[in-house]
């Protein structure tokens, strides 16, 4: 059995304690939010925060994170959405929205470390992240407006 | 534009008595699937397939195409939604069953071709509008006043004297008990309020939370996981196999041979997948085992210099290029690529005796019903399609041999469970559907002037439709904006060679001209150069009597500052294409490192697309295809060695990422034409802008994709 906290919940687990965090995310605890993109650590679509920190889990092995916070996409916020969430709704930033989990938390990440990044620093940090649909731009323009750098989305 | 129009499948309109009072009324086809639909409709207006007036006000607006990121789950409510006058706040959006009265369009129902709103354009306004009148209709009796001097405004009925107001919900029983109208009035389009606004997606907050739902997301009781594995080479099948290891481990429930290779069913996607490690397959590669790109390249390069089947003749090409005062000639070519849509491939199957229910974000719920239903060996309409989200689709989740799904049904029949079947990223990557690969050659004629007068080019490639069974000697899918291009040039001369090889090759976002964009842009470049005339301006002149093709154009130029000084070290460069019956032209600004990285700073693209129905969905599209071509140009290659597919996943088959993004900006040319294509015309002009703009910045022509500076001469 392994003890995970999840979203500020304690769950116990039959799992290898190798296996991927990811599933045991999204086929343990139904946790779907987090996304299988690669695997491989390349795209970023399973990240989620351990102790406040952007991991990528896809190859994160649960005995690691025993004992860690860890938050997903469904824990983000108490109630509502995040300042971050709504621009991402005001900016339309989705489309097929399967990398936006990864992004949100990869994003929210970085503002917590960073509340006013540059875009250059935005690039950085987001690089990580692969959007298919290329978002990218939209993207940039969400976490700027959450940092405050850019205008509510729609009004231009 | 009030002329009355018939609604679609008016012959089969019929009202029919419901419990619980009201009256529903829905499409009857004999022994298909009415019965579904007029269950789902009881206490609530549903005069058409697809609208749902509830007595709660809700309008729920019934979409039959995959909703893949290209925006339609908004962009057909908001049709629907103009000609009803409806409150849009009061909107939501159903994904369609997999019944017959959806199944509109190739034969079938499909998402793709860029033609969702082309395609349903009227039949949602009619829709729409159809409701509207029923409810005016209902509010006229219940008033006891003439229909037409009622008005409608964001789902409320008002009388002439602005007295007396229904909304639609307070109206939707009454009006449910009337007739169908026959034919109904449009809108015209100067009163439209929803259509030509920026709207944001319905389902946006669903894909900010995680809570939308892909297929790789569906859970259901008793379910199992299954990952199967394929032929690494191209085309090989299973000689034998040991699975007791992979049984022997604890997650681990079956292991089964099934047409594509051996499946692994385990508790969960990670036992399944050590399962797949641990097994001990004997492949037979079969004739695949000999391809290798170097080789095909050799053989296509060969096939150029002989004739093929005539695409295209016009003029006399042959002899306008004996006579012409210069001459090009250049060899392009281009790889093969995947689709790699973010979402790995996916299905859960749940195969009972007497139907099965398939979960799949799939852009092919007909094909895919036939091929399970022959795998089941059950009838088409026993199979009953739930069509997710879809993480991507690129033109990978349609395909005419339903390869993901079969291959989730074959996993999951008799297995009495829902099963799902997950491929990885390598899965997908590796011996699944791609671009084909193609070698152009060509030669142009150009007068004095430096006006080009002969147009010769032959291309090989795979042929995607041959591969369905719809062979033929010029696939047009393959020489589509190469055959027949827009531009004024008296003599051409197009051919094609179709060669047949064990690599399966598919419709990757904007087809044909994912290559001929590149091509026919990059040589009318070399043409321009050669005769010493601005590209823009040899465009311009070479479609004088092509008014849309010219608008974009000019539009592209003016806003990018065509001839305007650069900044020291970037170049610019222009191209223009019809595609999906929509019009783009992007200019592209770029730099090259000392190292030969191309960085693209800044993409200027102008589109006709008709009527922009959701503007900002249409630059959204127009980014994403701008994205999806710079992947493809500055990095996408899938290359074979002994039939082995030599990339993987992301790491060496590398996509644009944010560091790399350029600024994108989008210009769209006003329009009252029905709308056309958005989702892919945007792909294939972007490349040869690039491409473009490095010839104008260094003199160096980059004629094969991806763009390697360290290959050019
Ligand atoms: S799935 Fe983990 S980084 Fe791609
Ligand atoms: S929104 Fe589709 S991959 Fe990012």
């Amino acid at each position: 059995m392994i003890s995970l906290n999840v979203n500020g919940r304690t769950h116990e687990v039959d799992v290898d304690p190798s296996t991927p965090l990811l599933w045991v995310l999204r086929d343990h605890l139904g946790l779907t939010g987090t996304k299988f993109g690669c695997g491989i650590a390349q795209c970023g679509a399973c990240t989620v925060h351990v102790d406040g920190v952007a991991r990528r889990t896809c190859r994160l092995a649960v005995r690691g994170v025993e004992g860690a916070e860890i938050t997903t996409i469904e824990g983000l916020s108490e109630d509502g959405l995040t300042p971050l969430q709504e621009a991402w709704l005001d900016q339309d930033v989705v489309q097929c929205g399967y990398c936006q989990s990864g992004q949100i938390m990869a994003a929210s990440a970085l503002l917590a470390s960073n509340p006013e990044p540059s875009d250059e620093e935005i690039d950085q940090a987001m690089r990580r992240n692969i959007c298919r649909c290329g978002a990218y731009n939209r993207i940039r323009l969400a976490i700027r407006q959450a940092s405050g750098s850019a205008p509510r989305g729609g009004a231009r | 534009m009030t002329a009355p129009r018939r609604l679609t499948r008016r012959g089969f309109l019929k009202r029919s008595a419901a419990a619980g009072g009201g009256l529903v009324i829905g499409f009857h086809i004999p022994g298909f699937g009415a019965e579904r639909l007029l269950a789902a409709t009881v206490d609530s207006l549903a005069p058409n397939a697809f609208v749902r007036v509830g007595v709660d006000d809700v309008i729920t607006i019934i979409v039959h195409k995959s909703e893949m990121g290209q925006g339609v789950f908004t962009s057909l409510p908001m049709i629907l939604a103009e000609e009803l006058d409806a409150d849009w706040s009061k909107v939501e959006v159903e994904a369609s069953p997999s019944t017959p009265e959806y199944a509109i369009g190739f034969g079938g129902q499909l998402t793709g071709g860029s033609t969702s709103v082309m395609t349903s354009w009227q039949l949602f306004r009619e829709a729409g509008a159809t409701a509207r009148a029923m409810l005016v209709d209902a509010a006229a009796r219940r008033w006891n006043v003439d229909a037409a001097d009622l008005r409608t405004e964001a789902g409320v009925v008002f009388d002439a004297a602005g007295d007396r107001r229904a909304t639609y919900g307070e109206l939707a029983e009454e009006a449910a008990t009337l007739d169908v109208p026959s034919s109904v009035p449009l809108k015209d389009p100067a009163d439209f309020r929803i259509v030509g606004t920026n709207v944001r997606r319905l389902e946006g907050p669903d894909k900010v939370t995680g809570a939308a739902e892909f297929s790789i997301d569906v859970r259901l009781p008793d379910m199992l996981t299954a990952v199967v594995a394929h032929s690494p080479v191209c085309g090989g099948t299973v000689r034998s196999f040991d699975g007791s290891a992979a049984e022997a481990l604890p997650g681990v429930v079956k292991v089964k041979q099934v047409p594509s290779g051996v499946a692994v069913i385990g508790r969960d996607f990670w036992s399944a997948r050590q399962g797949r490690d641990a097994l001990e397959i004997e492949w037979d590669d079969g004739e695949g085992a000999r391809l290798s790109s170097a080789g095909l390249r050799d053989e296509y390069l060969a096939m150029v210099e002989t004739p093929g089947a005539v695409a295209e003749d016009l003029g006399d090409a042959a002899a306008a290029l004996d006579g012409a005062a210069r001459t090009v000639e250049a060899i392009y070519e281009v790889p093969y690529l995947a689709h790699a849509p973010m979402e790995p491939l996916n299905a859960t199957v749940h195969a009972k005796a007497d139907g099965a229910d398939i979960w799949a974000g799939t852009q092919a719920q007909t094909l895919d019903q036939r091929a399970a239903a022959g795998i089941l060996g059950l009838r088409p309409e026993d199979i009953r399609i739930h069509t997710t989200m879809l993480g991507g689709g690129f033109g990978r989740r349609a395909n005419p041999t339903s390869d993901f799904v079969s291959d989730a049904v074959a996993v999951a029949k008799d297995e009495g469970v829902p099963v799902k079947t997950v491929w990885t990223r390598e899965d997908d990557i590796q011996c699944g559907y791609y671009r084909p690969m193609f070698v152009h050659k060509l030669a142009a004629g150009i007068d004095p002037s430096g006006m080009p007068i002969a147009w010769h080019q032959r291309l090989a490639g795979q042929s995607i439709m041959a591969g369905m069974g719809f062979g033929a000697p010029v696939d047009p899918s393959s020489v589509e904006g190469a055959a027949h291009m827009p531009y004024a040039i008296p003599n051409r001369h197009v051919e094609l060679h179709s060669p047949d090889k064990p690599v399966t090759v598919l419709w990757w976002r904007s087809v044909g001209h994912t290559h001929t964009g590149f091509v026919n842009e990059s040589f009318l470049d070399e043409v321009a150069h050669a005769g010493g005339r601005d590209p823009f301006e040899l465009r311009r002149a070479l479609l004088r009597d092509e008014p849309r093709h010219l608008a974009v154009l000019e539009l592209a130029a003016e806003k990018a500052g065509w001839g305007s000084p650069l900044p020291e070290g970037r170049g610019r460069g222009i191209a223009v294409r019809k595609s999906f019956e929509s019009y783009v032209a992007e200019v592209a600004e770029v730099s090259v490192e000392d190292d030969g990285t191309v960085r693209v700073h800044r993409v200027v693209c102008a589109v006709d697309c008709g009527v922009a129905v959701n503007p900002w969905n249409v630059e959204a599209q127009m980014e994403s295809a701008i994205v999806y071509g710079l992947s493809a140009a500055l990095h996408g290659e899938i290359t074979l060695e002994d039939g082995r597919v030599q990339q993987s996943n992301f790491d060496d088959y590398p996509v644009l990422r944010m560091d790399e993004m350029p600024a994108v900006e989008v210009h769209i040319v006003p329009s009252a034409e029905p709308p056309t294509g958005v989702g892919e015309p945007g792909v294939p002009p972007i490349a040869p802008a690039v491409t473009n703009a490095i010839f104008s910045l260094t003199g160096v022509r980059v004629r094969r994709l991806p763009i390697r500076m360290s290959e050019t001469e």
